[in-house]
């Protein structure tokens, strides 16, 4: 019994629980970052994939199904381990910031660059579903009042769309806050590798010099529970939103 | 450019290619133990939750929310070190396959439970009518008609799991993206970062698109029949 007494003060310490929190901001600022850079790339990407299938702009869906396809099944550790390697950092950001060392928001710059890549792929196929659920009479309505394809896209199909998939889009959030746990590999300073930092000096932490099973049940329960509430919440709001849309519009049918 | 156009690095990566193989059966042999795993446990749980018992429901309710809200590789860590600290180590493949069987099972098991809701309460009150007993009326009448709603979800889980394999690495794995960076960093093969990523990259590949494409051809293909038979019925 005196090892769970020694690992749970490890959280009562107050420096660990600051380190292990700003993780968690670190975690939620990198994943909702993704996120919407995703949901930009994503959109350029589903229409591109959508829409080119004309003349010489079906270069243009060739290259988006290529992307798409390429992410889609490789991993995203992969992907990691290659922007690391290989993405140039520019000036502006090889310099120190939000208390870290320059080498270290270099990692993360990198990291959450193959973060953004990766999710963007899977956005631009929820995207595409949501542009394939919109009618195709509202293109042809759009263009007997005279709007041009781009302000049809803009005005009319692609609200629509965006709207339809909310729902979709916050289950994503959650996938890309899990998915931000690999980030962990490449020591980037997130939730997950700050517990395992940690897990790794547990024994000076206890105060007793040996690493214990209980303390691979505070600390990496104390994980498990952040995300848990974390995601928890958001999985909530999905169903929240999707009960809403179904009371919204039951005569769609 | 990390030797993309290096002849001698290419010609490393086919020296060692027995290694880039020796990675992609082990990431096949967790990715095949663990999709028996979780196909067990998908079962298990997708039956419970239909099961309209109230603390059966709860129960897989639990399991499904617990598993889903939490990362795999947090589960992974928290495996490995449990069984390391405690000392009865299985070793990092098993440890890996229970991982994700367990992970994805919550997955299937969600996917199994939609197959079922799918089919209309007729059917089951029909079968019992007809003195199916619970069993029989699961596997002669329900599950058949679940099982072309439950599988193109499913295929797209195991293109998942096959990816998730990698989630080995964080506790120093032997799946083909932990040996695929221990050859760039290693001693004796270091520095043919492209060729050894392209490689590794296009094994992945070559397993998961025939899959991923089956998974999307035939999920189109079953929206439209059911669509032309809504509207057959229409008519």
């Amino acid at each position: 019994m005196d090892t769970w007494k020694a690992s749970l003060s490890i959280l009562q310490n107050p420096a660990v629980v600051t380190y292990l929190l700003k993780g968690v901001a670190f975690t939620l600022v990198i994943s909702v970052a993704a996120v919407a850079l995703g949901l930009l790339l994503g959109s350029v990407l589903a229409l591109a994939r959508n829409y080119c299938t004309r003349g010489p702009a079906r270069v243009c869906k060739w290259l988006a199904v290529g992307y798409i396809e390429l992410f889609r099944n490789t991993p995203l550790l992969l992907w990691i381990f290659i922007c690391l390697v290989f993405f140039p950092v520019p000036e502006l950001l090889s310099r120190r910031m939000f208390g870290l060392s320059s080498v270290e928001v270099k990692l993360m710059f990198k990291a959450a660059v193959a973060l953004i890549l990766f999710t963007s792929s899977v956005i631009a196929e929820i995207v595409r579903g949501g542009l394939n659920a919109v009618p195709q009479g509202q293109f042809e309505a759009g263009h007997a009042q005279g709007f041009g394809t781009v302000q049809i896209m803009l005005y009319i199909v692609l609200p629509q769309a965006y709207r339809s998939i909310i729902p979709t889009l916050l289950s994503q959030v959650i996938t890309t806050i899990k998915d931000s746990s690999y980030l962990a590999n490449v020591a980037v300073i997130e939730l997950m590798a700050r517990v395992k930092q940690i897990m790794s000096a547990a024994g000076q932490y206890n105060g007793l010099g040996t690493t214990n099973v209980s303390d691979v049940f505070v600390l990496f329960g104390f994980a498990c529970a952040v995300y848990f509430v974390i995601n928890f919440a958001l999985s909530c709001l999905v169903r929240a939103v999707q009960k809403h849309k179904l009371q919204a519009q039951p005569a769609a049918v | 450019m990390g030797g993309l156009f290096s002849p001698q690095a290419w010609a490393m990566v086919w020296a060692y290619r027995a290694t880039f193989l020796h990675g992609l059966g082990n990431t096949v042999q967790l990715a095949a133990v663990g999709l028996v795993l979780a196909l067990a446990l998908g079962m298990c749980f997708g039956l419970l939750s239909t099961s309209g018992k109230k603390p059966l429901t709860a129960l897989a309710r639990v399991y499904v929310e617990f598993v889903q809200n939490t990362p795999l590789l947090l589960q992974m860590c928290f495996l490995y070190y449990l069984l390391a600290f405690s000392g009865n180590s299985l070793g990092i493949l098993p440890t890996g396959m229970i991982a994700l069987g367990v992970y994805h099972g919550a997955y299937l098991s969600e996917v199994i439970r939609a197959g079922i809701q799918a089919i209309p309460r007729g059917q089951s009150e029909a079968a019992q009518a007809q003195g199916f007993g619970y069993l029989g009326r699961m596997y002669y009448v329900i599950l058949p008609q679940s099982v072309k709603i439950i599988l193109p979800p499913m295929v797209n889980q195991v293109v998942n799991l096959i990816k998730n394999t990698s989630c080995l690495y964080i506790v120093g794995g032997a799946d083909l993206i932990s040996v695929t960076y221990n050859f760039v960093t290693g001693v004796n093969t270091g520095g043919a970062y492209a060729p050894a990523y392209i490689v590794s990259g296009l094994l992945f590949f070559v397993v998961c698109f025939p899959l991923s494409t089956l998974a999307s051809v035939w999920e189109t293909a079953l929206k439209k029949r059911d669509a032309r038979t809504t509207a057959a019925r229409v008519k």
